[in-house]
C-alpha cells in the first residue's frame, strides 16, 4: 500500500481528535448547526470506509503503517479486514447520526461544542480501537476510550450521580486497560511481535497460556460489562441519553466482545475459553434479561438489555463455531441498530414528553408517529420478527446449536431464556409508551426535531433493507467477518426462505410466544424481582463503594502517618535516612570490618604524621574549624547562620586550591545566598533569636549530625582507596573541544553531554521556586489582621 | 537596612553584579563561569537590591515577575534541544553558527540558549524566594 492508503487510514482514527478539538469554536460559530457541520467528519469516514469494502470482501485485507516510535519497533499500524471494517463501518454510521441527533437533543446546552468535542474523540479512540493492528497502539486507543467515555458520562458533572457513575467506570475499565497492556506484554515477550495479525497458535501452546487467557479476558469483560464487573453500565446511564445511544450499542461496551472476537484466531479454541465465555456469557444474558424487567425507568430497560445482549456476543464468540460467529457478527450489526434507535427513541420521549417511566407513559403514538414508526422498527428488531436483521441473528444462533448434545441443549435453553426477555422487553418499550389510552405527560408531547428523527427512522430502514438484501449481506458482512474471526473460509446461507419442517422455525415461535408471556406478566415478574434485589441486601455496587471509600479511608491514614506537620522529624527522617544510605552499604558490601583500620597497617597510630602544609592552607583549616566550632557553641541562631557560611567559605576555599574553581565558585555563591535566606526565613517566621533546644533534642540531633559525617567520611575514603574507572573523564578530555567546542569540560558537561539531566534539574528548581512561594503566600495569611472577618469579606480583600 | 552608605551603594553594586552575572553566564563554555553561576550572582544582585531599596522597588525594577523568567527559562532551555530535531538528529544535538562580524567569528550554539536557559531559571527562581522573604506582602 502506498503513502496515500496509509495516510487516509490513519486518518480515520486522528481526523476526530482533530475535529474534536475544533468542535467548541464551531459550535460557536454556526450555533444552532453544529450538529449538521461536524457530522460531516463521521459521515465522511463512513463514506470512506465503504469504499474498502471492495476490496475486503474479494478476500484481501488492507493494512496500513506509519512509524510512531521506529527506534523501539513501534508503529502505529492498522488493519482492515471484514471484522474491523464491520465494526469501523458501524461505529461510523451510527456516530453520525448520533452527532446530529447530539445537536437537537442538546440544542440550548451551553456547552454542546465541547460535548460533541468529547463525543468524537470518543468516536476516534473507538475507531482506532477496532482498526488498530499493533498491540499497544490497541491499548493506547483502548485507555483513550475510557477517558473520553469518563469525560461523556460526567459531562453533567453537577450531579453528584454523574460523577459518581463516570468514575466507575474509568476504575473498572482502567482495571481491564491495565490487564490489557500486561497481556500484550506477554503476549510480545512469547512471539517477539507487536502486531495481531502476526500472531499464530504460539501462544495457545506455551506454558503461559493461561495467564494471558486471564488479562486478556479481564480486558474485554471489564469493557463489555460481564457479570459480576458488569456494575458500572447501569450507572454509566447518568450521561446525556445520544451518549448511552452510542456507547451503550455499537461502541464503548463492544469493545470487549471486538477483543475477543480478534483474539480468537490466536487464544480462542480451547476448552478453557469455552467454557469460560459460555458461563459468563450465559450468566449476563439472564442477569441482564432479568435486570430489564425490574425496571420501570425506560432508560435503566435498555441498559439492562444492553448487559444481556453483551452477554449473548461472549457467549455466541465462546461457542466459536461457523454459525455462532455468524450470528455473532450479525447481533452485533442488529443490535447496534436497534440499540442506538430505541436509545434515541427514548432520549426524544424524554425531551418531548418529559418523563422516560413506563408506568405513566401511553398513547403517545398520535403524538409523536415517526418516533413511533422509528421505535417499531427497532423493537421488532429486537423481538426478532423476519424482515429485521434481528431475524438471522436469531435464527443463526440456533442453528449453531442443533446437535442434539445436553452442552448444547443447556446452552440452547439459555439463549431461549434470553431472547424471550428481550423480545418481552422489547413488546414493554414499544406498546406502553405509545399505544393504549393517552396518559397526561409533565410536559404535552409533540413530534420531535428532524435531527433527533433521523437516527431511529434510518437504522430501522436499514435494518429491513439490510435483510431484505439476503445474498449481499451474507456475502459482504457475514463472510469476510467471519473469516476474519475464524481464519478460513466461510460461506453464508442465508435465507428469507421459511421451512415450516426446520426446528428452527419452531424455537423462533418459542421465542415470541414466551416474550409474549413476559410481557404479559411484566408487572409481576416486576414486583416478584424486586422483592429479590431487596432481599438480597448488597450488590456489587455497594461492594465498590465500600472498596472505594476503603481505598480514601486507607490513603488517609497513611498520609497522616506520613504527613504530620512536625518540620523538626520531618528533617529528623531525611538525616536518618541518609545516615543509613551511607553506613548500610559500605558495611553490606565491603564487611563492616573494612571500616576499622586494616591488619596489615600493623600499628598505625606511628605511621600517622603531621601534614606538610602551607601557612595559607592551615590558615583555610583553621577558618573552617572556627566556623564549626562557633557554629557548635553559638546560642543565637543568627550568629550560628553566619558560622555555618563561615565555614562553607572555607570549604569554597578549599576546592579553589585543588583545582575546581567552578565549584568553588559556585559554593562561594550558595554560601552568600543560603546565609541570607536562611536570615530572611528566621525572620520571616518570626522565629526566637535564642537556640533553646531541650538537652535531649541537642542530644538526638548532634548524634545524627556526627553519624551522616562519618558515614560522608568513610564513603569519601572507600573511593579514594579504590581505582577511579577514568573512562568518562578520559572521554571528556579528549572530546570537549573537538565536539563540543569548549574549553570548560564542567560547563561542557553540564549544558552538552549531559544536558537532559541539567534540563531535568531545572525543571525541579522551578518546581521547587513554585512550591516555596505557595507555601509563603499559605504563611502570609495569618499574617492579616487575625480579627474574624466574615467569609465573604476575607475573599474580596486583596 | 538602613545604612545610608549600604542604601547608597547598592544599586551600583547590583549593577556591576548584574553584568558580571551575564559575562560569567556567557564565558562558562570555555572559562570558569556557566549559567548556574550567572543566575546565582543574579540573585544575589537581587537580594541586595531587595534589602537596600526594599522588596517592592526590586520587583518593580525587574518589571517582570521573577518566577514568570524562571518558566521562560525551562522552556528556552527544552526549545534549544528541539531545535536539533529539525536537522534530523536526536533531541539535544549541539548546532553551532558561526556569525563573522568584520575580524572576528563569534561562536553561537544551542548549548548557550541552554545555558541562558539554567540562568534564567536559576535567577528567576531564588530571585523570586528572596523577594518574597524580603518582602512581606506579594504584588499580583
Amino acid at each position: 500500500m502506498g503513502f496515500g492508503m496509509d495516510a487516509s487510514i490513519a486518518l480515520v482514527a486522528i481526523a476526530p481528535f482533530v475535529a474534536a478539538l475544533l468542535a467548541p469554536f464551531i459550535h460557536r460559530l454556526a450555533r444552532p448547526y453544529a450538529g449538521w457541520v461536524l457530522a460531516l467528519v463521521p459521515g465522511g469516514i463512513f463514506l470512506f470506509l465503504l469504499t474498502l469494502i471492495e476490496p475486503v470482501v474479494a478476500g484481501g485485507t488492507v493494512s496500513a503503517s506509519i512509524g510512531w516510535v521506529p527506534a523501539y519497533g513501534l508503529e502505529l499500524s492498522f488493519l482492515v479486514d471484514g471484522l474491523s471494517l464491520t465494526f469501523a463501518l458501524t461505529i461510523s454510521g451510527i456516530g453520525t447520526l448520533i452527532v446530529l441527533y447530539s445537536g437537537a437533543y442538546l440544542k440550548t446546552h451551553p456547552h454542546l461544542g465541547r460535548f460533541l468535542g468529547f463525543l468524537l474523540a470518543f468516536m476516534g479512540a473507538m475507531l482506532g480501537l477496532v482498526l488498530a493492528d499493533n498491540m499497544l497502539a490497541l491499548f493506547m486507543f483502548w485507555e483513550l476510550t475510557s477517558v473520553t467515555s469518563f469525560l461523556l458520562i460526567g459531562f453533567d458533572h453537577t450531579r453528584q450521580a454523574a460523577r459518581r457513575g463516570a468514575i466507575q467506570a474509568l476504575v473498572i475499565t482502567n482495571i481491564g486497560g491495565m490487564a490489557l497492556l500486561v497481556g500484550a506484554i506477554v503476549v510480545h515477550h512469547l512471539t517477539g511481535s507487536w502486531e495481531l495479525s502476526a500472531l499464530g497458535g504460539e501462544v495457545r501452546g506455551s506454558g503461559l497460556y493461561g495467564l494471558v487467557l486471564g488479562l486478556f479476558l479481564v480486558a474485554a469483560f471489564t469493557k463489555s460489562a460481564q457479570v459480576p464487573l458488569h456494575f458500572w453500565l447501569p450507572n454509566a446511564m447518568e450521561a446525556p441519553t445520544p451518549v448511552s445511544a452510542f456507547l451503550h450499542s455499537a461502541t464503548m461496551v463492544q469493545g470487549g466482545v471486538y477483543l475477543l472476537a480478534r483474539t480468537t484466531p490466536w487464544l480462542g479454541g480451547t476448552e478453557a475459553w469455552t467454557w469460560i465465555l459460555v458461563c459468563f456469557g450465559g450468566a449476563t444474558l439472564l442477569w441482564g434479561g432479568l435486570g430489564a424487567l425490574r425496571q420501570n425507568d425506560l432508560k435503566q430497560m435498555l441498559a439492562q438489555t444492553t448487559l444481556a445482549s453483551l452477554g449473548l456476543s461472549v457467549l455466541l464468540i465462546g461457542l466459536g463455531t461457523e454459525a455462532a460467529i455468524a450470528a455473532m457478527l450479525l447481533y452485533f450489526v442488529a443490535h447496534a441498530f436497534y440499540k442506538a434507535g430505541l436509545f434515541m427513541v427514548v432520549g426524544a420521549i424524554d425531551h418531548e414528553a418529559g418523563t422516560r417511566d413506563i408506568t405513566i407513559l401511553g398513547g403517545l403514538a398520535d403524538r409523536m408517529p415517526v418516533t413511533f414508526i422509528g421505535a417499531a422498527m427497532a423493537s421488532l428488531a429486537m423481538i426478532g420478527l423476519p424482515l429485521t436483521l434481528g431475524y438471522f441473528a436469531k435464527e443463526e444462533m440456533y442453528l449453531g446449536l442443533m446437535h442434539w448434545q445436553w452442552s448444547d441443549m443447556a446452552v440452547l435453553l439459555v439463549l431461549l431464556a434470553g431472547n424471550a426477555m428481550l423480545a418481552g422487553v422489547a413488546m414493554l418499550v414499544l406498546v406502553r409508551p405509545f399505544l393504549g389510552p393517552v396518559l397526561p405527560t409533565p410536559k404535552l408531547a409533540h413530534e420531535a426535531p428532524i435531527a433527533m428523527l433521523a437516527g431511529p427512522v434510518v437504522l430501522g430502514a436499514a435494518s429491513i433493507v439490510a435483510s431484505v438484501m439476503t445474498d449481499w449481506l451474507g456475502h459482504t458482512l457475514v463472510e469476510p467477518g467471519a473469516a476474519a474471526i475464524l481464519g478460513e473460509a466461510v460461506s453464508s446461507h442465508l435465507t428469507l426462505a421459511i421451512n415450516p419442517a426446520s426446528p428452527l422455525l419452531w424455537l423462533s415461535i418459542a421465542t415470541w410466544a414466551l416474550g409474549y408471556l413476559v410481557y404479559r406478566q411484566a408487572a409481576a415478574m416486576r414486583t416478584l424481582l424486586r422483592r429479590f434485589g431487596a432481599g438480597l441486601g448488597w450488590t456489587a455496587d455497594t461492594v465498590f463503594d465500600a472498596v472505594m471509600f476503603g481505598l480514601i479511608r486507607f490513603s488517609g491514614a497513611v498520609t497522616r502517618l506520613l504527613h504530620h506537620g512536625r518540620l523538626e522529624i520531618y528533617l529528623a527522617t531525611v538525616f536518618v535516612g541518609l545516615a543509613l544510605a551511607l553506613i548500610v552499604p559500605l558495611g553490606v558490601f565491603n564487611g563492616y570490618g573494612a571500616l576499622l583500620p586494616n591488619a596489615d597497617l600493623g600499628n598505625w597510630s606511628a605511621k600517622l604524621s603531621w601534614p606538610q602544609l602551607q601557612p595559607y592552607e592551615w590558615g583555610v583549616i583553621a577558618l573552617a574549624l572556627i566556623g564549626l566550632g562557633a557554629v557548635l557553641l553559638a546560642t543565637n541562631r543568627l550568629v550560628a547562620i553566619l558560622a555555618l557560611g563561615i565555614q562553607g567559605t572555607a570549604v569554597a576555599l578549599i576546592f579553589l586550591m585543588f583545582g575546581a574553581p567552578d565549584l568553588a565558585f559556585t559554593q562561594f555563591m550558595v554560601e552568600v545566598l543560603s546565609v541570607v535566606i536562611l536570615a530572611l526565613v528566621m525572620t520571616r517566621l518570626r522565629l526566637d533569636e535564642l537556640d533553646q533546644r531541650p538537652l535531649e533534642d541537642l542530644a538526638r540531633d548532634g548524634t545524627l549530625a556526627l553519624v551522616c559525617g562519618v558515614g560522608v567520611s568513610l564513603l569519601l575514603m572507600v573511593v579514594l582507596s579504590g581505582t577511579l574507572d577514568t573512562r568518562l573523564s578520559d572521554l571528556f578530555t579528549a572530546t570537549s573541544v573537538p565536539i563540543a567546542h569548549g574549553h570548560n569540560i564542567v560547563n561542557v558537561i553540564l549544558v552538552d553531554y549531559r544536558g537532559f539531566d541539567t534540563l531535568g534539574e531545572i525543571s525541579v528548581v522551578m518546581a521547587a521556586g513554585i512550591a516555596i512561594m505557595a507555601l509563603l503566600r499559605r504563611r502570609a495569611k495569618p499574617a492579616v489582621p487575625a480579627a474574624p472577618a466574615p467569609r465573604r469579606r476575607r475573599k474580596a480583600a486583596p | 537596612m538602613n545604612s545610608l552608605i549600604f542604601r547608597t551603594i547598592a544599586p551600583l553594586i547590583v549593577a556591576v553584579m548584574l553584568v558580571f552575572s551575564v559575562y560569567v553566564c556567557l564565558r562558562g563554555h570555555n572559562e570558569p563561569g556557566g549559567g548556574f553561576i550567572g543566575g546565582l550572582i543574579a540573585a544575589s544582585a537581587m537580594a541586595i537590591l531587595g534589602m537596600s531599596s526594599g522588596a517592592a522597588e526590586a520587583r518593580r525594577a525587574l518589571r517582570i515577575d521573577p518566577l514568570a523568567i524562571a518558566g521562560f527559562g525551562v522552556f528556552i532551555a527544552g526549545f534549544s534541544g528541539l531545535l536539533s530535531l529539525f536537522t534530523g538528529s536526536p533531541f539535544m544535538t549541539s548546532i553551532w553558527l558561526y556569525l563573522e562580524l568584520g575580524q572576528t567569528s563569534v561562536p553561537l550554539s544551542t548549548p548557550m540558549v541552554f545555558d541562558i536557559g539554567v540562568y534564567c531559571v536559576v535567577f528567576g527562581t531564588i530571585s523570586a524566594v528572596a523577594l518574597a522573604l524580603e518582602g512581606g506582602e506579594e504584588e499580583p
